[in-house]
């Protein structure tokens, strides 16, 4: 028990100078590389400091969010009020891409109203939904004057796409079409007037139809 | 529901009303001129020039397209081609970065939507997808089927191989799992609704167009496991775009 006490002594009695030996070696090295980096600072330091653009800073506003109500006229069904939503985003001057969202109510066909009591539809089957993806295209950018000196910009764009409408129980694959006016107020606020055919298919009827089922409507948009 | 929709717009369109304009960015004129036009679109015409020397603050951007605002007041839109030949303060030309080619490989998220064509039905398909490695990603989709006589509502989950991210033209292997629910037309005798495990592999391709955007086509083998003594095959064509960040 004593031999084993005895040498780890020894050792450390060798090796605490050696260790002490090297980090002061160590400090001394660190201190040659500090003022050899010292040495190569310049006496006085100019006071510059670069101001560069931070490119996030300047404020992008390629979002348009659209509040719109109108008229959609729905074969068979009657013309009625129609509210909804549309989020686009513009990828360059002329290319937008939509998704859009709209509800109406409609009301009676003719042939119920004139038979009386045949009810083709429950009221929950008389809702319409749709919901449609599309691509639009800025056609033609103007100016519209209000007065001599008063004038806005404007745009003319023709839009596409493909969606689903829900109507009388069921799902219906739906390609809609159409044209719009984009009246722009200031540069983050917008006014439209939007024409769109939504085509699908119906069969309560009878036989099975392609329907053109157009809808005009106005609506409010924001650019962010 | 439609109305908790309108209601999130409507928030939305308050949030767009928020601008934080503090330490507005200056940029010199280097050119001999810098065009400014009335509207963010090359057919708006150029009504204001600004001379070599001069300052002038971006105010914001849309698209390609910068508002920019004179010491004198004046307030148009500069094409970011002439920005690009401003300089900073610094005295070096002003940098506006864009997504290059090379990032496309590189991608972490990407979301996307398409369209094609359920065994003879209309597929309308979202999905988002994140990419683990440059040559793994996973990604979830959502789905609606429109038939002649059913509807279906499809979830998935997938995994995706890029063997050669890299390329302009990447094709893509990928193998998945999901849920399908079919609604029957009310017009037909039958409206019992079901629901279904489905799997799926397939092979695509997807194709750099600019900036942020691709172009992605796909062939899927979708097979449903029915309640039947027979599982269903169904071959899924589908064209889309999508964009990464």
């Amino acid at each position: 028990m004593a031999n084993w006490f005895r040498s780890i002594l020894l050792r450390s009695v060798f090796l605490v100078p050696l260790l002490l030996a090297s980090g002061m070696f160590s400090s001394v090295m660190v201190e040659a590389s500090e003022q050899t980096l010292s040495e190569e600072k310049p006496v006085i330091e100019p006071e510059v400091y670069r101001r560069e653009i931070d490119e996030s800073k300047i404020d992008s506003e390629n979002f348009e969010v659209t509040a719109f109500t109108g008229l959609m006229s729905v074969e068979d069904f009657g013309v009625n009020a129609i509210t909804g939503a549309r989020l686009a985003f513009h990828i360059s001057e002329g290319l937008f891409f939509e998704a859009s969202m709209g509800r109406t109510q409609t009301t009676k066909t003719s042939y119920e109203r004139l038979s009386g009591a045949v009810e083709l539809l429950t009221d929950e089957q008389r809702i319409l939904s749709y919901y449609n993806l599309s691509v639009g295209y800025n056609l033609l950018p103007g100016e519209a004057f209000l007065t001599q000196n008063l004038a806005f910009n404007t745009a003319f764009y023709l839009i596409g796409g493909i969606g689903n409408t829900t109507f009388a129980g069921d799902d219906r694959y739906t390609i809609n079409y159409g044209f719009g006016y984009r009246f722009i107020a200031t540069d983050w606020l917008a006014l439209h007037a939007d024409v769109r055919n939504h085509v699908f298919e119906m069969e309560v009827l009878g036989e099975k139809a392609k329907t053109n089922n157009i809808e005009m409507s106005l609506g409010l948009s924001i650019f962010f | 529901m439609f109305y908790q929709g309108i209601l999130l717009f409507c928030s939305l369109l308050l949030l767009g009303i928020v601008h934080a304009e503090d330490d507005v960015p200056r940029v010199q004129v280097a050119d001999p001129y810098l065009e400014m036009q009335t509207g963010a679109g090359s057919g708006y015409p150029v009504y204001h020039v600004v001379e070599r020397g001069e300052w002038v603050q971006i105010l914001k951007r849309k698209t390609e397209w910068f508002k920019v605002r004179t010491d004198a007041g004046k307030e148009g839109w500069v094409r970011r081609e002439q920005m690009e030949r401003t300089l900073t303060p610094a005295g070096t030309a002003l940098k506006i970065t864009d997504v290059a080619e090379g990032d496309f490989a590189r991608r972490r998220w990407e979301i996307g939507i398409s369209t094609g064509d359920f065994s003879g039905a209309t597929i309308i398909n979202a999905w988002s997808g994140y990419g683990f490695t440059r040559n793994l990603s996973v990604e979830l989709s959502a789905s609606q089927i429109l038939g002649s006589y059913s509807s279906s509502i499809m979830g998935n989950i997938g995994l995706l191989a890029h063997p050669f991210p890299e390329w302009r033209f990447s094709p893509y292997f990928t193998l998945g799992t999901g849920v399908i629910q079919t609604t029957p037309k009310t017009s037909l005798v039958q409206t019992q609704d079901r629901t279904n495990n489905t799997t799926h592999v397939g092979l695509g391709l997807r194709i750099y167009m600019a900036k942020r955007f691709i172009i992605r086509a796909d062939y899927k083998n979708l097979v449903i496991f029915t309640s039947q003594d027979e599982n269903q095959s169904i071959t899924v064509w589908q064209i889309g775009f999508a964009a990464f960040y």
